[in-house]
């Protein structure tokens, strides 16, 4: 009976909830303060890797929570995307602001979302993963081809900039090319997202997420609408991916469909479960190792071998062309990681304990479904 | 007054009649049983009642309503609960949490009180859970209310889940096997516990297969065999019924 669950921080004893606000603000201070101990490239690397934060605290909702594999997620970050470029941009003549954008191309992405899963999520598991591998290959393509919309393989390019409009005293600021004020703005989406997405895992909503993820059958047995239940998390991990992709737009002032790919839709993934699915600091930081990975360290690699080579002398370094080996690296690493940690860095409880049980079915011998003959993969 | 009726009702799977023609009326109030023996059709006859099947020919009533063909979470919402012959709770999650969820189709909360989470989505939360733990009480396993559900005994499981279906408010309690694994004081305890359910005014609709339980508590008992009704009376009419003998014993040579 170790497994005590504590419930949220409401209900841990006050001097636990005092710690944890103090961590809180410590943290959010140190980010703030990020900028000014950095170089510019730095902060503006940083504010990317904000993206992809932000991305796989949706996923996470998805993957995580409601337990279905998304394995096109990419399409929403491209819908969102795009969803910036055709209304901020001289394409047609639209320029609305940012700051309205980043919730529309929420909404965007979330309608999106509903479209793809109001007829698949009647499909489980292996089949909904493998609908959702379509839709992520079908978007980049659409975007490809409607070339008079979307400029095709050109995307979009000089989009607008967000600004802070004046207020008061304050006068008007263009973000320009200067990180800084993208960093700040991606540093309080996440921290908006990270209270919305806390929230809703311990709501009403968030628990029936949990039960379908544990026993669908069940969970419809207890009242719960299962098919809306998993619309509503695929919608609300595409809003996330929407936010995510207004941003992205704006910051780099440019869409093009190749950043969009099945690979990115894979990357989030490995974040999530390396990271610890279910669990937001886990996700947090397995988005940072796998962006710092894959677009610093791996291309650092080369440069990093050739001084450790200067100053050893072991020539053999620098012979090996570790830049043709970035992916047999990355792969490698990935493997041995869930093969050392399966829960992932920063495991969830559940997750935690169901790796140590073995499965759902624990030791009650017959698996959920059993009782219950369904055809395979379709939902009564 | 009669508040499941169960009217011709047959579920066909390919070539199999699991459920053939049964018709049976649940009274208000009452302890119903069915019995039969393995593979007579009594869990398909309950996932039909509880809308996973839809049934092939015939109709459910419920309350004088149709449910044949309605989706679970619907005939929940209605007023009908159940718990599962293989414990089907959410293992990971603390028990108090389970029974939360058996409260989900008599919560208000939209999605914009989770994601803000609104006073009203906080109070209802509180009140939730309140009476989740209420309800483990009355199962008697309030104790375990944070520990994951898989860690508790079959026993409490059992108990568990009834608490959870309890959660939904419902009208009639389905009970698919509830004494299967339990050892005769749990199986004492059971019996008491279903009494005191039905005095809370819930009908209770139960499989079982262990006989000394359902003589003891049954008001009315209908024995399937092969998917068809063979016989349905009082217990001790049920009991002395050659078919039903011969049922569960065979035939005599």
């Amino acid at each position: 009976m170790n497994d005590r669950l504590t419930i949220r921080g409401r209900e841990l004893p006050i001097p636990a909830r005092a710690a944890r606000w103090v961590g809180i603000v410590a943290g959010v201070v140190l980010m703030l303060a990020v900028p000014s101990f950095f170089s510019s490239v730095d902060v503006s690397r940083m504010a990317d890797a904000g993206v992809f934060i932000l991305l796989a605290l949706g996923l996470n909702i998805v993957v995580g929570y409601a337990g279905l594999l998304d394995l096109g997620y990419a399409a929403f970050f491209a819908i969102g995307a795009y969803t910036y470029a055709i209304l901020a941009s001289s394409h047609y003549n639209i320029h609305l602001p940012f700051w309205p954008l980043l919730i529309i191309a929420a909404f965007v992405a979330a309608l999106f979302g509903v479209i793809l899963g109001a007829p698949t999520l009647r499909l489980r598991g292996d089949y909904l993963a493998i609908v959702t591998l379509g839709f992520g290959e079908i978007v980049p393509r659409v975007v490809l081809n409607i070339e008079p919309v979307t400029g095709g393989v050109n995307g979009l390019s000089a989009l607008d900039q967000p600004k802070l409009p004046a207020f008061g005293p304050l006068q008007a600021i263009t973000f320009g090319y200067n990180p800084v004020p993208y960093y700040y703005t991606i540093l309080a989406v996440i921290i908006f997202s990270i209270w919305l997405i806390r929230n809703l895992q311990y709501s009403r909503l968030g628990r029936a997420w949990q039960a379908i993820r544990e026993d669908e059958l069940a969970a419809a047995s207890m009242g719960i609408n299962t098919v809306t239940t998993k619309l509503l998390a695929f919608a609300m991990g595409a809003a996330f991916s929407g936010f995510g992709g207004c941003f992205y737009a704006s910051k780099l002032a440019l869409v093009t469909p190749e950043a969009f790919t099945f690979v990115i839709s894979v990357t989030i993934l490995c974040m999530v479960v390396l990271g610890g699915m279910g669990n937001i600091a886990g996700v947090i930081v397995g988005a940072a190792a796998i962006y710092g990975l894959t677009t610093y360290v791996l291309i650092q690699l080369p440069i990093w071998m050739q001084s450790v080579s200067d100053v050893t002398g072991l020539t053999v370094l620098t012979t090996l062309d570790f830049t043709r080996y970035n992916f047999i690296i990355f792969g490698v690493l990935l493997i041995s990681f869930m093969l050392l940690r399966p829960q992932g860095l920063l495991p969830s409880r559940v997750r935690k304990a169901e790796l140590k049980g073995g499965g759902v079915e624990g030791s009650m011998g017959a698996a959920p479904g059993s009782e219950v003959a369904t055809a395979p993969g379709v939902e009564q | 007054m009669t508040i499941i009726s169960v009217q011709h009702l047959s579920k066909v799977f390919g070539g199999l009649k699991a459920v053939d023609d049964v018709s049976f009326d649940v009274e208000e109030g009452q302890v119903f049983t069915m019995i039969g023996p393995n593979g007579a059709g009594k869990t398909t006859l309950f996932n039909v009642l509880t809308g996973v099947y839809r049934p092939t020919i015939g109709q459910v009533l419920f309350n004088g309503q149709p449910v044949g063909g309605l989706p679970p979470h619907k005939v929940t919402s209605l007023g009908v609960a159940r718990t599962f012959q293989n414990i089907r709770l959410f293992g990971y999650l603390p028990a108090v949490e389970n029974v939360m969820v058996g409260r989900h189709c008599r919560m208000h909360s939209k999605l914009w009180d989770a994601m803000f989470n609104t006073p009203f989505a906080r109070r209802e939360e509180r009140e939730t859970r309140k009476r989740a733990t209420e309800l483990m009480e009355l199962v008697g396993v309030a104790r375990y209310a944070e520990d994951l559900a898989r860690n508790l005994s079959y026993g409490d499981q059992r108990r568990l889940e009834i608490a959870r279906a309890l959660a939904s408010d419902p009208k009639v309690l389905l009970l698919d096997e509830p004494a299967a694994g339990l050892n005769p004081a749990e199986k004492a305890a059971l019996g008491a516990l279903i009494f005191k359910i039905r005095d809370l005014g819930v009908t209770i609709f139960l499989i079982e297969h262990d006989m000394k339980v359902v003589m003891g508590i049954s008001d009315h008992i209908v024995v399937l065999d092969h998917g068809a009704k063979i016989a349905e009376g009082k217990p001790a009419q049920v009991r002395a019924n050659p078919q039903v003998i011969e049922a569960y014993l065979g035939k005599s040579a």
